[in-house]
């Protein structure tokens, strides 16, 4: 009974708050925000209460990773040594991390700063930018699967790709100066047409899930059944 | 954190109704700064008739009345796929999403996981699901574990089989695009919310040979899905899939009234087009614009 019945009632406060404070308004709660609307001022509340549970459920996927990687290290498992890699990492910048915010205030500690800033700026930003810049190199390969002329859609795909593609090099306006307005006119019909077919029914779609959460049918990203 | 006043306002449903009832100026004076958003208002009609429809369709459903769903490739061939990586010998990669547990399409996945892990659980199939965000991480493990318990196979989940990587958006896909590439899951199922990392995981899934499935309402990442998996959940769909595995006339009913909305929707724009083309008057856009 607690273990189901609980969780639904949370979900249904929670999830009826915000939108609550969108269609209503109350009297301010807050001595801060005495103008404020009460009901927008519970459900920010909650949602700064979420920020906290968010920082505690962080600290239980860090023991996870150390738990996983750990096990893994130790039965020499598939990979082992990425997970070598992995927690040494995560060690490093962690030690060196705290010890930056612990040393912040003192500003002779200034090698405590660099340190971290050597890690993030030497280490860390040149990785993701690397992983980013794979992109260019993806979209390439997809797009080449994407354009062969397989069928007639295949054939649209292509054929339109290749307009706005030229359509924004100055190379080819220069030669077909009607062309911008070609590609503006596919961009703005029937490209945003399919794409608010597409947002709209995304968007009842939502709410429709949104409402059987709410109401409390879809209960299975709670590991409930129908019946429980 | 925010201090609370002494004497806190009532907050019953009751005081707001009445002063619902006495109209929005006098609720106000009233009760003392109870009243309706007017600037909303026609976001509430809309939510109101929504969730009628809504709220009567499940009752129908309820009474037993046969319920057409269209068929949805993406989700028909998750056994498929599943089916394949249990011949193969190989894992199931299951990756919910980049983002919260605030976010729908992060619970519609997990509704999906709950499904594929249920099947892993009966072929006895390994499954993995990397996760980038703790809260989603913590629901992904219950989910998984009560499916395991469902199919009466909990001796199969292990803590391993949901766990959390990082909360960085690119080491996540760094680290995912790995398992990939050195473990070649038989199967990829890619369902929630994707940003810049959807083409990056795709792209890597589909030159392994793996059999992909993604699901996603983010309208960026479709084309990127599209192109690069066999199979993917367009927008709605995606939100419609918890139901349409599940096959529970209730959760059906309110994939209909959701179908029936969209179709006033569909005929109120045809009208409004209509009525812009041949007459001029745009006052049926210039009041969907303004409210």
């Amino acid at each position: 009974m607690f273990k189901k019945r609980l969780p639904l009632l949370l979900t249904f406060i929670a999830g009826m708050l915000p939108i609550f404070s969108f269609f209503f308004r109350a009297p301010a709660l807050l001595e801060d925000d005495p103008t404020g609307n009460g009901v927008v001022q519970v459900s920010d509340t909650f949602e700064q209460w979420m920020v906290i549970l968010a920082a505690g459920a962080l600290l239980l996927g860090v023991v996870n990773v150390f738990q996983v990687n750990l096990k893994k290290i130790s039965n020499r498992g598939k990979g082992w040594p990425y997970a070598v890699v992995f927690l040494t990492a995560l060690i490093v910048t962690a030690v060196f991390g705290l010890w930056d915010a612990f040393a912040r205030a003192d500003i002779t500690a200034w090698y405590a700063h660099a340190a971290y800033q050597w890690i993030v700026e030497a280490g860390f930003k040149p990785l993701q930018a690397t992983m980013f810049s794979l992109l260019a190199f993806y979209v390439a390969s997809a797009a080449f699967r994407a354009f062969r002329v397989r069928n007639v859609e295949a054939g649209i795909l292509l054929a339109a790709a290749l307009l706005i593609m030229l359509g924004v090099n100055p190379y080819v306006v220069r030669a077909l100066p009607f062309l911008p307005d070609l590609t503006q006119w596919t961009l703005n019909i029937p490209n945003a047409a399919a794409q608010r077919g597409i947002i709209i029914g995304a968007a009842l779609g939502a709410a429709s899930m949104a409402l059987r959460i709410l109401i409390g049918i879809e209960r299975s990203y709670l590991g409930l059944q129908k019946g429980e | 954190m925010h201090r609370h006043r002494s004497r806190p306002a009532p907050l019953g449903a009751a005081s707001l109704l009445l002063a619902l009832a006495a109209g929005p100026a006098a609720a106000q004076e009233a009760s003392g700064g109870w009243g309706l958003r007017e600037e909303n208002l026609s976001a509430l009609v809309l939510f109101a008739f929504f969730s009628i429809v809504i709220l009567i369709s499940i009752r129908l459903a309820r009474t037993g009345r046969p319920l057409f769903v269209r068929r949805i490739a993406g989700l028909n061939a998750v056994e498929e796929a599943i089916g394949r990586a249990t011949e193969l010998g190989r894992k199931v990669l299951y990756v919910p999403g980049i983002m919260s547990i605030d976010e729908v399409q992060t619970l519609a996945s997990l509704a999906v996981l709950k499904h594929v892990a249920k099947h892993t659980a009966e072929y006895g199939t390994p499954l993995d699901v990397p996760n980038k965000d703790p809260l989603t991480y913590a629901a992904a493990r219950e989910t998984v574990k009560e499916a395991y318990l469902e199919a009466g196979r909990p001796d199969l989940f292990n803590d391993e089989m949901v766990h959390y990587v990082t909360y960085d958006q690119f080491a996540f896909t760094a680290a995912v695009s790995g398992v990939m590439v050195r473990e070649k899951p038989a199967a990829n199922f890619l369902v929630g919310s994707f940003y810049a990392e959807s083409l990056l995981l795709a792209e890597a899934g589909q030159a392994t040979g793996a059999i992909q499935i993604a699901g996603t309402a983010e309208v960026a990442q479709i084309p990127f899905f599209v192109v690069t998996c066999d199979y993917t959940l367009i927008g709605e769909e995606l939100y419609a899939a918890s139901a349409y595995l599940s096959r529970e006339p209730v959760m059906l009913g309110s994939v209909k009234g959701q179908d029936f909305v969209k179709f006033v929707l569909l005929v109120w724009i045809v009208v409004g087009l209509l009525l812009a083309t041949f007459t001029g008057n745009l006052a049926l856009q210039d009041w969907l614009m303004s409210q």
